[in-house]
């Protein structure tokens, strides 16, 4: 290849990489993929309701603009519009080519995709594969690459580990530094553009629905490099995760879409077998305080209803941190072919029958809203994104991209249901069409830079190795994971405090110290597993710092974000029209008039250094709050 | 001492070392899968002996048994660590890599074969480009669908590979799993139209007709694809493609 063709890199073979890389085959550019593992292992897999797109095939006169308002409410306006309002109307087309890539969708009885109802949404929506959407979705888009990696315009570097960005000196991302993690060899890979395709960070929490590869570590490390981080503090909960020791899986939302139903017993000191209690000893809270939604209210409000019945009604099971999800008085053979996969991974996981008995959940760390802050341009005819233009995607570091869970882009202060596999496929395809603009527009390619740029932070990267594997240091990195999530899970979760909050951002600054005094048992020179698990660990607690220092700074609650002493109360059976209701109103402009700006940390050697952003809220004004009553 | 789990573990530091076995003992709890096990040996891996050694070396990320990553050998049986509870297993509980990959360290394996083999048979439908053509693809009927999203749950995790005879490191054949992927781009209504590509890519060395019909494929699958049942319907493919070949229009 001749050094005047430009190069690209993606990082991470999830369903956002997958398509950055198909978009920018298709332009013609080469890349260079890189992944942890082999890429059809990505966490895109585990999702399993569906992704949204509006067929309208429902007979529910359902819309892109009812859509689009959907999203922004749901994530209580703090999203810039223009990207949304793109993604809704394009969403359509996305799933069509997905279609034609073979993806096995569920059909209704004339062959046509079928649509199933998903939380904090009216219509039918979310196309679905089985219970199994996000895996079809992945091999959808996998096959579609390895048809590129066959004419050898795609070369994969499985089992390489990203380490840091290469900034020239115009601080221009010029490529990044990767270890190998077989030989566990540093080496500097020049490239003209880079497209961040990480994933979300769910094992900054320790325990969460997430891939135990999904740590944050890649979007910290650009965060230390100078990316500006956007909106950390807004993490969402699922309401439906089954606790277990090393992890807590997902049950998806589909179980409650497709009727699943949510209560406790009455009483709390209830003794009888679930399937034995009669009706009237249920409390089915979701119905009885949300009954528009029901048990498909969006996510986050589920999560705090659960919360507040186990631990300010005392109602939790056998007084634990848990509530019933009920499927049982639907047909077995509807769940089987609705929700196969999610009632296998029960059963195999323990040992209960969810058509025969109730399931036991308490909500679960699922997803980040926030990420890596990214740019777009406005299409000034339609108000939406332009596309294809290289401003969008890009990170606050010229020739850094990010797409899929590590931006921060689409999903505000909270994401609906269904929503993440359509923003990882449309921000992947972006991100690749809008890196293609970017690479032809370069005066100079990476190549024709002088070798001691990539040389020197080659050797960087090694040193740090070398002083992780060389250290004497007496902190075990399993063990700081284990109390950063403690911490994180205690004291930044689905109720924060400001008391607590400040405990934690000290316990984490801490943290933070004796995570440079960690020491390696192990001492392998091939495939060392506990090195670059160090490094991650590491990573993983300045990240934290961003999330808590957000949420201490942010004294509101908005979407995933609780802070109880900041609530505005809907007024109990109040509606527009009456004066409570009206007050209501004001209050809530009032608070974001204060309060609707993006949150922006940037690094310092001290710690995260917060600012805000106006948002754009051009496409659908903040007029009505969200009521899911 | 109070109840353990008693692991056998059999460990290699390197493709090119000899491989060994030490033994673990963990507390015992029954909610323990395997691969939480190995987490907590792995925090202080301290072998029975009262050694401490290098932690083990295995591969996970979804821990839902749908990645495919963590699978092994339990108690001599390929399937996946991650939703394999110790409580089902009888101790010692031996813990092998695959023996049809090559091992990189422990119990971690290389399956790029299998990932080659995918692009060998063209496993993929054959798009004009991944932008908007403003048409529906094609409709399936809710049978046909029923039939194939069986096979598009395959996770590329091995166990099938490793339980045939046929399948090795030093045999050319593709495998079930691979065979599995023809099956369901043949099925495919657009996909069809490079069935015939497909099929001769299995209609060589490697292919269709090395399969012994040992049917041990079958038996291990995790998500119990049909697999034989798939390799059944590609016999038949392949013969009257052989015959078109032969005697008619190569499609």
């Amino acid at each position: 290849m001749s050094s005047k063709q430009p190069r690209t890199i993606v990082v991470g073979g999830g369903l956002g990489g997958l398509w950055a890389c198909l978009a920018l085959a298709e332009s013609g550019v080469a890349v260079d993929l890189f992944c942890l593992f082999e890429v059809k292992r990505s966490h895109s897999c585990c999702a399993q309701g569906g992704i949204n797109a509006v067929l309208d095939t429902k007979g529910q006169q359902d819309s892109i603009r009812q859509h689009i308002v959907d999203t922004i409410k749901g994530g209580a306006y703090l999203a810039n519009q223009p990207p949304i309002k793109t993604m809704c109307e394009e969403a359509p087309g996305l799933i069509r080519t997905f279609e034609r890539m073979g993806v096995t969708f569920s059909r209704t009885p004339e062959g046509l995709m079928d649509l199933r109802l998903f939380g904090g949404v009216k219509n039918r929506r979310t196309c679905f594969a089985g219970a199994s959407t996000g895996q079809q979705l992945l091999y959808g888009v996998d096959s579609q690459v390895r048809k590129y990696e066959a004419l050898e315009r795609v070369k994969k570097y499985e089992w390489w580990e990203f380490l840091s960005l290469i900034l020239d000196e115009e601080g221009s991302c010029r490529g990044i530094v990767a270890l190998d993690l077989r030989d566990m060899s540093v080496k500097a890979f020049p490239a003209d553009a880079v497209i961040l395709a990480t994933g979300g960070l769910g094992l900054i929490y320790g325990k969460s629905t997430n891939s135990t590869n999904s740590t944050g570590a890649a979007a910290s490390r650009a965060y230390q490099q100078g990316a500006l981080f956007l909106n950390g503090e807004f993490i969402q909960f699922h309401p439906t995760g089954m606790l277990g020791d090393d992890k807590t899986r997902l049950m998806s939302e589909a179980a409650r879409g497709e009727g699943g139903r949510i209560w406790v017993p009455k009483n709390p000191k209830e003794r009888r077998a679930p399937r034995d209690i009669p009706e009237n000893d249920r409390f089915y809270f979701l119905e009885e305080w949300y009954p528009a939604y029901g048990n498909t209210v969006p996510r986050d409000v589920a999560s705090r209803a659960i919360w507040k019945v186990v631990k300010d009604l005392g109602l939790g099971v056998h007084g634990e941190d848990k509530v019933f999800l009920d499927l049982t008085h639907l047909p077995a053979e509807f769940l089987e072919r609705r929700l196969g996969a999610i009632l296998e991974i029960y059963r195999k996981f323990k040992g209960v029958d969810p058509c025969q008995d109730v399931v036991e959940i308490f909500p679960a760390i699922h997803y980040s809203m926030g990420g890596l802050w990214v740019d777009w341009e406005k299409d000034p005819v339609t108000g939406g994104m332009k596309l294809g233009s290289a401003r969008n995607h890009s990170t606050s570091i010229p020739g850094l991209y990010a797409c899929g869970e590590c931006d921060g882009a689409y999903h505000g202060a909270n994401r609906l249901g269904a929503n993440s596999l359509l923003s990882a496929s449309f921000s992947g395809r972006v991100a690749g069409q809008s890196v293609a603009t970017y690479v032809k527009g370069l005066k100079q390619t990476a190549a024709t830079l002088p070798s001691s740029l990539f040389e020197q932070a080659q050797k960087q990267q090694e040193e740090v190795n070398q002083a992780l594997v060389s250290s004497d240091g007496k902190e075990n990195p399993y063990v700081l994971h284990r109390e950063l999530g403690d911490i994180m899970r205690k004291k930044v979760g689905v109720v924060r405090q400001n008391a607590e909050l400040d405990q934690a951002l000290s316990q984490l600054a801490e943290l933070q110290e004796r995570s440079a005094r960690i020491g390696l048992d192990e001492k392998a020179d091939w495939s060392n597993l506990s090195l670059p698990y160090a490094r991650q660990v590491q990573d993983m607690i300045v990240l934290a710092r961003v999330i808590a220092q957000g949420a201490r700074l942010r004294d509101e609650f908005r979407g995933a974000h609780y802070k109880p002493e900041f609530e505005l109360k809907l007024p109990e059976g109040k509606f527009p029209g009456d004066p409570e209701y009206d007050e209501y109103i004001d209050n809530w402009k009032r608070n974001n008039e204060k309060w609707l700006k993006s949150t922006i940390a940037k690094h310092t050697i001290e710690g995260p250094r917060i600012s805000y952003r106006p948002v754009d809220t051009s496409v659908f004004p903040p007029e009505q709050p969200r009521d899911y009553r | 001492m109070d109840k353990t789990i008693h692991f056998r573990i059999r460990r290699q530091d390197n493709p090119r070392s000899a491989p060994y076995w030490q033994e673990f003992q963990i507390p015992y709890r029954p909610e323990h899968n395997v691969v939480s096990a190995l987490m907590e040996i792995r925090e202080n891996p301290v072998t029975t002996q009262g050694e401490k050694v290098e932690p083990v070396a295995w591969e996970s990320n979804c821990m839902e048994e749908v990645c495919g990553s963590c699978t092994m050998l339990i108690n001599g049986k390929p399937r996946q660590a991650c939703s394999t509870l110790v409580d089902t297993l009888t101790e010692p509980i031996v813990l092998e890599p695959l023996t049809k990959f090559p091992v990189v360290r422990d119990l971690m394996v290389d399956r790029q074969a299998m990932f080659e083999s995918l692009k060998k048979v063209k496993a993929w439908i054959d798009i004009d480009g991944s932008w908007n053509v403003h048409t529906g693809g094609p409709r399936i009927s809710p049978q046909e669908w029923e039939e194939n999203y069986i096979y598009s749950r395959c996770m590329t995790c091995g166990c099938c590979m490793e339980a045939c005879p046929q399948f090795g490191p030093s045999y050319p054949f593709v495998g079930p799993a691979t065979l599995a992927q023809v099956r369901l781009m043949n099925a495919h209504p657009t996909g069809k139209y490079f069935r015939a590509d497909r099929l001769h890519a299995i209609m060589g060395e490697g292919g269709l007709s090395d399969c012994g019909n040992a049917q041990n494929c079958v038996e291990v699958c995790p998500k119990d694809i049909p697999l034989t049942t798939a390799i059944g319907e590609l016999g038949r493919q392949t013969t009257i493609q052989m015959l078109k070949d032969l005697f008619g229009p190569g499609r």
